[in-house]
Parts: structure tokens; C-alpha cells; sequence
């Protein structure tokens, strides 16, 4: 008893097991069960049974409701499609002017806005496209098809590639200095020489068009949220589910509402770019000391002076940060949307992955990893930037930015002239590089492959068998052979010892939602390979994590480290993984980890670093060895901040889980790729995705309630 | 006696959800502890009292005494619960937002504890931004702003920023942004407490400086009873919302109201602040010395003088009429009798 009163914790954990355990095995597994592969829900078999619930009939497979709760909630999805299409097709028609057919025609009032909506974007991605690269679009938008081919001067020139290329480059200088001008410099021509700029150009159009957008409407909603709870409150949620929502999901909807396209993924980046920029604009707003508010105020300032001549520029840090996450955000989405339609870099990408063309894919992927590392060096620096005082400096020195861009815009466009008399077959290398006429490394890249399959095939053959058999089927068998209740189970009862009836309730109803659709199973495999991942990723970063943190430079080289690999966009880890192990879960596996690895390490030594140097000089003062200060000191202090380190590596699983979807997995991620290209998917899609954001939520919620009550405990902030 | 500049009548400051009604109820009995039971914190508790036109009013306290937010409901940063205040004869309650808008642009500065300066703009803009917010333009507010970086010295460091400062130097930025209106009142929130103590008294004598310069109608927060002293005409001083006691620096030494008040007063070296006025007797008797002190001379400054006559001394007035006299043990009495209790 007293060892029951000493440590209650432990107790209530092991007696949480045993209950688990017990229900485990009290249940049985029914005989008809097994995991279906096909996708349930289409299929016709008598031996389904059915409900209709709000008119919509659902199929599916009965079990015992120990073993599998029935998909109660599968009208959902079902439901959520004839809404969609509801309001698209009938919901308000209304009289609509039509420009082409000069007479007016009745439509359905959201299809007629969403209609707008996308022919804006359509005409602002071509605008930026045109002025990048050249074409018609734009003009014939003012004008007319019949009027350009009278007049085929009016056609945008676009820009010769050295200039956009300087442009790069003087941006860099002026907001870093000369390392980043150099490295802005050296990326555009490589991406020029090996004949990726067009793709480049299209996928900047986008980023151009994406991020601005969405900077202004995060920043409104950043700030109406921080004028007003009850929109704070109201947002929360919101936020909250978007933050661990596969990006990849959020796309089903999007063609319905608003087709295929750049301009559909444009839309849709905005919801997924807007949420990180709302909590940079509230947590810079809510940083600011209230004495410089105040003091706003005593100056006389009415309440817009106040937002915009005070809290803004005071807190144009955490701002200019939401920018970055912004500009990140749209970058990958960038390559994601290839998947409904958007051109550019992603799209090369992906076919390329289609073919199995690794050396393509690698090409296309170096491209998306430098412009990505180009676009977050320059974000920060931006952020990082201080004001400086320019007032006793002469014209030229205040305007010399300018001047050069202007030098350079000339000097471009007299080499562009030249070149159309140098290059004469046909294409000016000056202006632009084409495709097919820039060096190529991909013979190279594919011969490597070759290589690699020639030489370790045997090696690799036998570590993928012997991860799959040995390891990877079996657990998968432990995990869909727990019984549904005894998941509920054991997810409430953690969620009780850590945080009480409040957490019990959130966890739970998180859990029985994804325990009432009808891919439980599917979320099974999800979790499955997601704790794979979780725990390698975990092993590594840790371990990693603390040994470079032994040393001073290793551990700015690790951060370092980390802080490029995270710019990538996840899509671009599955072309090496694909190299060396093929169309396996492997693959994924291996990409989940890398993927999954970063924040496990990176949170690792910012947990070290964080614990104060006094501290340190205390242990340092009663003698403690190397050894007894990490376990002593280091790891009790630092475990809290590793713990936020492990929630962010299972939201990055997860995605990666979703995203190696691609390659080929049995999980919710397989299905939301398949309601893509699924007339009816939208439903399925965002329920699907729902899905995955619980499971995120439910860790994050555990972990984060735990996090809390450990700091609180400890008195660490 | 012409009006006050600022008129407190009860005011009442209750932090919590049915702050206002629980107010109402209480029937202007408010106990901080049964307010406590009720989820309201009481920041301030009655607090009434007048500044007039050129004093400088130093309400004192320790933390969570209530003196910031006093000064943040007459500055309206908080609307009170309850009560009244007037500012020159203005209801401050019931003025509207633009009214309130306008009383701050040209009658109101205040300087901040951790100076509150704007990081994105340079000495002079920060000191040129009350100007600019008014309307006034950038030509205009910049030759304004550059007199006042005259005044606070800070010549030569127009275009630092912020972040280029010392604190000290900040806290100058700080005043002379507060004092860019040419504002009658001037709120000072522990304009001195985030500097190190030898800078902290640089600034104190040259706010002193400034103060007979100008002559502005002053509030001034502070929890150093020692600076309270030094710089006060009249120290009001809080404890749990309520003044325990407002009065003259000599009047608090000498008799302290409450057992709390008199705590503070028990440190402090009474010849440095009491001036002969204060302790003389107001009668004169014929066995004079020949030593004659003014009454506003400090102590310290004559102590020694009186000490070492054998006679009573005479106190003269500025016209040098005798007005009193001053024993020498009545000298002794002061310096070292009020410590006597402390064993």
C-alpha cells in the first residue's frame, strides 16, 4: 500500500495496462474478419450489412462492437458530397451577366463566386507567369483572342533569365549581404544551365501569388483575433486541426469547389498558409509589454495609429517569421498541387516519379530543395534585418539597390538583343534555356541508380525482407488485432492519469470519431507505421542530438543541419528513398524516419541548451562528472522542451506517412490519393483528412498537457 | 485657492467579472478579503485626494499596492469601477473617446518603468512621435523633437536607435518623448527603477532640474521611499489600494499615521529630510545665541553649527524676521531619538 502512495502514477499506468491487456485478450477475433483491401465501401457483397442514416445508405462489414465499432459516422462523408454538390448545382440560382454570350444566365449562386474567385487567381498567376517567362494571357484578358493576333506585338516579352537572376541577387545583398547575393546568384544559374526555369519560373509565379495573399488575410485575422476573444475562440479550432491536417488533404475538396489547376491550388494554399500566419501575427501581437502600448496610447494614438504605427512594427519580428512559415508553407503546397494540376517544379517532379525516372526526379527535386533553401535564407534574413538609419546618406548611396536592379534590367536586356543574333538556330540561350537544351545530369544520376541496384540489390533484398517479415508484419498484426474497445480504453485512461476528466473527454471523443468512420482499420495501419517511424526517428535524434551537443560547433553544425533539411517540402524525400529500396513500405518507412528525424534532433539540443547556465555552474561546483550531469541535470530539465521535440516528430510522421501514400501504403493516406482522382472523393477526402488531424491531436494534446504540468512543476517556462 | 489639476473623490479600482456590481452592493465598505472570496481583486480601495497646478505629487508603495493602477486609472489606461476624477474640471469618466483622445495629445505625458520606446524608429521620431500622431508635420515635429533632445541632453545621438542605447539614456528618450506635447500633467510609472543606483541619481537631480524649469503638475510612482523623499512635494503611500497616509515628506517622518507608514520611516536619516522649520519651537526666549539659521535649511546642512552652541538658536524667515528657536538637544533628539525603539 504505501508503495501505492508513493508512486500513484506508476500504479494507475500498470493497472490502465493490465485492463488494456485483459480486454485484448478477452476478445476474440472473429472468424470472418481480415483486412480489407479494396476500399469497402464500393464494394457489393451480401454479406454487408446496411443502415441509412439522414437518407444515406451505408455498407458496411459487422463485427461484434468489442472488436469494431460500426461506422456510424459513414454518412459523413457521404453527406459532406451532396452538400458540396448542392450548394454548387441548385443553392440560390440567381441572374448572372455573361460577358461572352452578352445575355444574362441563370447559376448557381456559390458556383457563380467561386467561378469569379478563380478566374481572378487565374488572371493574377498568369500576370506574374507572363512578366516571368512571356505569353498572351494577360493581354487577352483586356483585350480579346481576335485583337492579339492582329496585333502580335502586344504579347509580354517576359524577362531574359539574367535578369531575374540579378534580380535574386541584389535582393539577396540587401538583405543579408554578400554570401546570400553569391548563393541567390549561383542557384538561378544553376537552375538556368540545366534547364529547369521555365518549371521554376511557374512554381515562383505561384509562391508570388500564394504568399502575398495569404500575408494579408493571416495578418487581419492575426489581428482581429487579437482584438476579440470570441474570434480568437472561434478560430481556435480551426487552427488547431489545420495544424496537423495533412496538406495533401485539404486538396480533395478544392477540386470541387474549384476545379483542377493553379489556380485551385492557389485557393487552397491560402487555407493551408493562413492558419501558421494568424498564430506568428497573435503571438508577435501578444508579446509586445504593455508599457509600449500604453505608452502608444498617452501619445494619443486612436486606435488604428495604435495597430499600425505601434503593434505592428513593434512586433515585425514575429511577423516577418509568420512570413517565412508563409512563404515555406505555399512553397510546398507549390509541389504538392501537382497532384490536381498546378504546373511548375512539383509537376516534373511527380511525372518523373510516375516513370520511375529517379534521375529526372532527382533533378527536378535538387531544384525544388535549393529554391527552397533560397526562399527560407531570405525570409529569415528579412526577419532578422534591423532597421538602419539612411537619413545621412547621399542619394545614390540610399537608392544604389535600385540602380543596380536598373543596370542590371539594362545590361539584361542588351545581352538578350545580342544573343538573338549570336544564337541563331533558333533558341537564345541569353533569354531563356529551354528544357530539352540545358545540361543534363539525369543519365548520370540514373546510371548511379544502376549502379547501386547492380551492386548492393542482394544487401538491400535482404534488409527489406527481413524488415517487413521480421518486423513490420507482425506489427501491424498487433495493432489491428486490438480489439476497438480496448483502444478506447487505453487512449481515455491516458488521457485521464495525464490530465485529468478535461483531457479524458477530448482524447476520447478525438478517438471515437476515427473509431466511428468507416477506416479504423486503415487508421490502424496509420498509427502503425507512423510509431515505427516515431520511435527509430526518436532513437536517432535523441542520441544524436545529445552527443553533438557535447561540442560547441557540432551542435551549431547540427541545428544548421536541420534548419535546411526541414525547408524541403517532405514530397522531395521520397525520390532518394525510391532510389535505393524501390516501391516498398520500406520506402516509406526509411522517409518517414529521415522526415521524422529532424525535430527529434533539433528539439533534443534546444532542450539541452535551454537549461541555464547557472545551473550548470552549480553542478559544474559540487563536482559532478561529465556523465551525472546529463542524467542529473541536463536530461531531467531538458526533457519537457525534448518532449514538445517529440510531438512535432509524430505530426511530421503523419505526414509523411500520408504523403508515402504516393509510393503505395494500405493507410488513409492511400485513400485520400484516391479520392483525388475520385469524382465523389471530396467527402471522403476531407473526412479522411479530419482523420489523420485527430490522431495528430490526440498526441498533441497528451503530450502537451504533460509538457505543461511538468514545466509547471519544475518552474521553467 | 484656484482649482486642482486633478481631483480624485473615492476612486475605486476592482479587478474580476461583477467587479461593478459587487462595488454597488458593498456600499462603499469594500474589504479586499470577502471581494477575494468573490473572484475580484482589489487594485485600488477609496482613494480620494487633489493635486494642484506645480506640485509634485509621489504616491509610494511596494508591489501590488495598487500605485501603478491608480495612476493608470487617472491616466484612463483603466476605466475605474468607481468614483470620480477630474482633470482640470473635466469629468475624465465621461468623456468620450475622441475627447479622451485629445486631453492626451496636449495635456497628458507619462514615462514608462521599462521606457516603452518604439524599437523601429530612431531617438528623434520616438520623441517626434506624439507630434506626428497629432498631425502636426514631419518638418515641424522633427525641430520640436530635436529642442527636446537638447533639453534631456542627448545631443549627438538624435539618429541611435533604441537598441544603441544605455538605459539611462533610454529613459531620457523616454521624458523627453512625454514632454513633446508641452503636456500641463506629466505621469511618471517608476520612471527610475530599472537603472542602476548611480545613474538613478543623476537622473533624479536632473528631473529635478527639469521640474523647477518647467513646473508641470506631477505624478510620480515609485517604490523607493529614499527617491519619494528626495523628490516629493506631497508622498501619498498605498498598501493593499488604500493611501495609508498623504502628506509632506517632514509630516510622514515625524507623524507617521499608521503603524505600516511608520516602518518606512524608521530608516530613514531624519536630518536629511526634515528642514529646522519642522522641528523648531515656535516660541523665542531672551537667552539667545548669536547663531541665526533659516527655517529652510535641512538639518544636516546646520546641525553642526547648532550643535556646537551652548544656547537656544534662532530661526529666521526669509526676511530674516526671527520666527523661532531651536534647542541643541532638541537637534539630538532628532537625529537619534526616533531609532530608540528599534532594539
Amino acid at each position: 500500500m504505501e508503495l501505492i502512495k508513493k508512486y500513484p502514477k506508476l500504479f494507475q499506468w500498470l493497472f490502465l495496462l493490465i485492463v488494456f491487456f485483459a480486454l485484448c485478450f478477452a476478445i476474440d477475433v472473429p472468424e470472418t474478419y481480415k483486412f480489407i483491401r479494396g476500399q469497402a465501401e464500393f464494394i457489393k457483397d451480401p454479406n454487408q450489412s446496411t443502415y441509412v442514416l439522414f437518407g444515406k445508405e451505408v455498407r458496411y462489414y459487422a463485427f461484434d462492437v468489442f472488436w469494431r465499432l460500426p461506422p456510424l459516422l459513414g454518412w459523413l462523408p457521404i453527406w459532406i458530397n451532396d452538400s458540396l454538390f448542392f450548394l454548387m448545382n441548385e443553392w440560390m440560382p440567381m441572374e448572372f451577366w455573361n460577358e461572352d454570350t452578352q445575355e444574362f444566365k441563370t447559376r448557381p449562386l456559390v458556383l457563380q463566386i467561386t467561378r469569379n474567385l478563380t478566374a481572378f487567381m487565374t488572371f493574377l498567376i498568369e500576370l506574374i507567369r507572363e512578366i516571368l517567362l512571356g505569353g498572351v494571357e494577360t493581354t487577352v484578358a483586356f483585350t480579346s483572342w481576335d485583337w492579339i493576333d492582329a496585333n502580335p506585338w502586344a504579347e509580354l516579352p517576359g524577362l531574359p533569365w539574367t535578369i531575374v537572376a540579378a534580380g535574386a541577387a541584389i535582393l539577396g545583398y540587401k538583405l543579408s549581404g554578400k554570401g546570400l547575393a553569391l548563393f541567390a546568384a549561383l542557384v538561378m544559374i544553376y537552375i538556368s544551365i540545366f534547364g529547369q526555369w521555365k518549371p521554376s519560373m511557374q512554381t515562383l509565379s505561384f509562391i508570388l501569388v500564394a504568399a502575398p495573399l495569404s500575408f494579408i488575410f493571416g495578418l487581419s485575422l492575426g489581428i482581429m483575433a487579437f482584438k476579440s476573444k470570441r474570434i480568437e475562440k472561434a478560430l481556435y479550432p480551426i487552427l488547431l486541426v489545420m495544424q496537423t491536417m495533412p496538406q495533401y488533404a485539404v486538396l480533395v475538396p478544392a477540386i470541387v469547389l474549384f476545379g483542377v489547376g493553379d489556380h485551385a491550388a492557389v485557393i487552397i494554399t491560402m487555407v493551408v498558409a493562413v492558419p501558421p500566419m494568424i498564430l506568428l501575427t497573435l503571438l508577435g501581437l501578444r508579446g509586445i509589454p504593455p508599457e509600449v502600448m500604453e505608452a502608444g496610447r498617452m501619445s494619443g494614438c486612436n486606435n488604428w495609429q495604435l495597430m499600425f504605427k505601434v503593434l505592428i512594427p513593434t512586433a515585425r519580428r514575429d511577423i516577418l517569421i509568420g512570413v517565412n512559415q508563409v512563404i515555406m508553407v505555399c512553397f510546398s503546397m507549390a509541389v504538392i498541387s501537382a497532384f490536381i494540376g498546378a504546373k511548375g517544379l512539383g509537376f516534373n517532379l511527380l511525372l518523373a516519379l510516375n516513370q520511375l525516372n529517379i534521375g529526372l526526379a532527382l533533378e527536378a527535386g535538387l531544384c525544388i530543395s535549393l529554391i527552397a533553401i533560397l526562399l527560407d535564407k531570405m525570409s529569415l534574413a528579412w526577419a532578422n534585418k534591423q532597421i538602419d538609419y539612411f537619413g545621412n546618406l547621399n542619394f545614390f548611396q540610399r537608392h544604389k539597390n535600385t540602380f543596380f536592379f536598373t543596370g542590371a534590367v539594362i545590361l539584361g536586356i542588351i545581352l538578350a538583343y545580342i544573343g538573338s543574333f549570336y544564337f541563331d538556330e533558333g533558341y537564345n540561350y541569353l533569354f531563356e534555356i529551354p528544357h530539352n537544351k540545358g545540361i543534363s545530369a539525369a543519365d548520370f544520376w540514373n546510371k548511379g541508380v544502376d549502379w547501386i541496384w547492380d551492386t548492393f540489390f542482394q544487401t538491400l533484398k535482404i534488409f527489406n525482407t527481413w524488415l517487413i517479415t521480421e518486423v513490420l508484419q507482425p506489427m501491424r498484426a498487433l495493432y489491428l488485432r486490438m480489439p476497438a474497445i480496448a483502444t478506447l480504453v487505453l487512449v481515455v485512461g491516458a488521457g485521464y492519469i495525464i490530465g485529468g476528466i478535461r483531457s479524458a473527454l477530448v482524447v476520447g471523443g478525438l478517438t471515437l470519431f476515427i473509431a466511428l468512420s468507416p477506416w479504423w482499420d486503415r487508421a490502424l495501419v496509420t498509427t502503425y507505421m507512423a510509431t515505427f517511424g516515431v520511435i527509430i526517428s526518436c532513437i536517432i535524434g535523441f542520441t544524436v542530438g545529445t552527443m553533438c551537443f557535447q561540442n560547441k560547433y557540432t551542435t551549431k553544425f547540427m541545428l544548421g543541419v536541420c534548419d535546411i533539411f526541414q525547408t524541403f517540402p517532405s514530397f522531395v524525400y521520397l525520390i532518394p528513398v525510391m532510389m535505393l529500396f524501390g516501391v516498398t513500405d520500406t520506402s516509406v518507412l526509411i522517409a518517414v524516419v529521415v522526415y521524422a528525424t529532424i525535430p527529434a534532433t533539433r528539439y533534443t539540443i534546444e532542450g539541452l541548451r535551454s537549461v541555464p547556465t547557472a545551473l550548470h555552474d552549480a553542478a559544474s561546483m559540487s563536482g559532478v562528472t561529465k556523465l551525472q550531469r546529463l542524467m542529473k541535470i541536463e536530461f531531467p530539465l531538458a526533457f519537457p522542451h525534448m518532449m514538445l521535440g517529440l510531438n512535432q516528430t509524430i505530426v511530421f510522421a503523419l505526414f509523411m506517412v500520408i504523403i508515402g501514400a504516393f509510393i503505395g501504403t494500405e493507410d488513409l493516406g492511400q485513400y485520400i490519393l484516391k479520392a483525388l482522382s475520385d469524382k465523389k472523393g471530396a467527402g471522403i477526402g476531407l473526412t479522411l483528412g479530419i482523420c489523420v488531424a485527430f490522431i495528430g491531436l490526440i498526441f498533441d494534446n497528451l503530450i502537451r498537457t504533460w509538457v505543461d504540468q511538468r514545466k509547471k512543476h519544475l518552474g521553467i517556462d | 485657492m484656484s482649482e486642482p489639476v486633478i481631483k480624485c473623490e473615492s476612486v475605486y479600482k476592482i479587478f474580476g467579472e461583477n467587479a461593478k456590481k459587487m462595488l454597488e452592493e458593498a456600499n462603499d465598505k469594500v474589504d479586499a478579503k470577502t471581494f477575494q472570496e468573490n473572484g475580484c481583486i482589489v487594485g485600488v480601495n477609496n482613494a480620494s485626494f487633489e493635486v494642484s497646478k506645480g506640485e509634485m505629487l509621489v504616491v509610494m508603495g511596494l508591489s501590488g499596492s495598487g500605485k501603478s493602477t491608480l495612476l493608470r486609472c487617472i491616466s484612463r489606461l483603466t476605466d475605474a469601477t468607481g468614483g470620480k476624477i477630474f482633470i482640470e474640471g473635466q469629468n475624465l469618466l465621461e468623456l468620450n473617446n475622441k475627447e479622451l483622445i485629445n486631453l492626451r495629445r496636449n495635456k497628458m505625458g507619462m514615462v514608462f518603468q521599462s521606457f516603452a520606446l518604439l524599437p523601429h524608429k530612431t531617438v528623434v521620431e520616438n520623441i517626434a512621435f506624439p507630434l506626428q500622431i497629432k498631425g502636426i508635420k514631419t518638418k515641424d515635429s522633427i525641430s520640436k523633437a530635436m529642442e527636446m533632445v537638447k533639453l534631456v541632453g542627448l545631443d549627438g545621438r538624435e539618429n541611435y536607435f533604441p537598441r544603441e542605447l544605455s538605459g539611462g539614456q533610454q529613459q531620457r528618450v523616454g521624458i523627453a518623448r512625454s514632454l513633446a506635447v508641452e503636456p500641463d500633467i506629466w505621469f511618471l510609472d517608476e520612471p527610475f527603477s530599472a537603472l542602476d543606483p548611480l545613474i538613478r541619481k543623476e537622473m533624479q537631480d536632473e528631473f529635478l532640474r527639469l521640474q523647477e524649469k518647467l513646473q508641470k503638475t506631477i505624478m510620480f510612482i515609485t517604490h523607493d521611499f529614499d527617491e519619494a523623499l528626495k523628490l516629493a512635494d506631497r508622498i501619498a503611500i498605498m498598501k493593499d489600494g488604500i493611501i495609508e497616509q498623504l502628506d509632506t515628506p517632514a509630516n510622514i517622518v515625524l507623524n507617521p499615521a499608521t503603524e505600516y507608514v511608520r516602518k518606512f520611516t524608521e530608516e530613514v536619516p531624519r536630518e536629511k529630510v526634515l528642514l529646522i522649520e519642522d522641528v523648531m519651537e515656535a516660541t523665542t526666549t531672551e537667552n539667545l545665541s548669536d547663531l541665526k539659521v533659516s527655517k529652510d535649511e535641512i538639518i544636516e546642512n546646520v546641525a553642526e553649527k547648532i550643535l556646537t552652541q551652548e544656547k537656544t538658536v534662532a530661526v529666521v524667515d526669509n526676511n530674516n524676521q526671527v520666527i523661532g528657536s531651536i534647542n541643541p538637544s532638541k537637534i539630538i533628539n532628532t537625529v537619534f531619538g526616533g531609532r530608540k525603539n528599534n532594539n
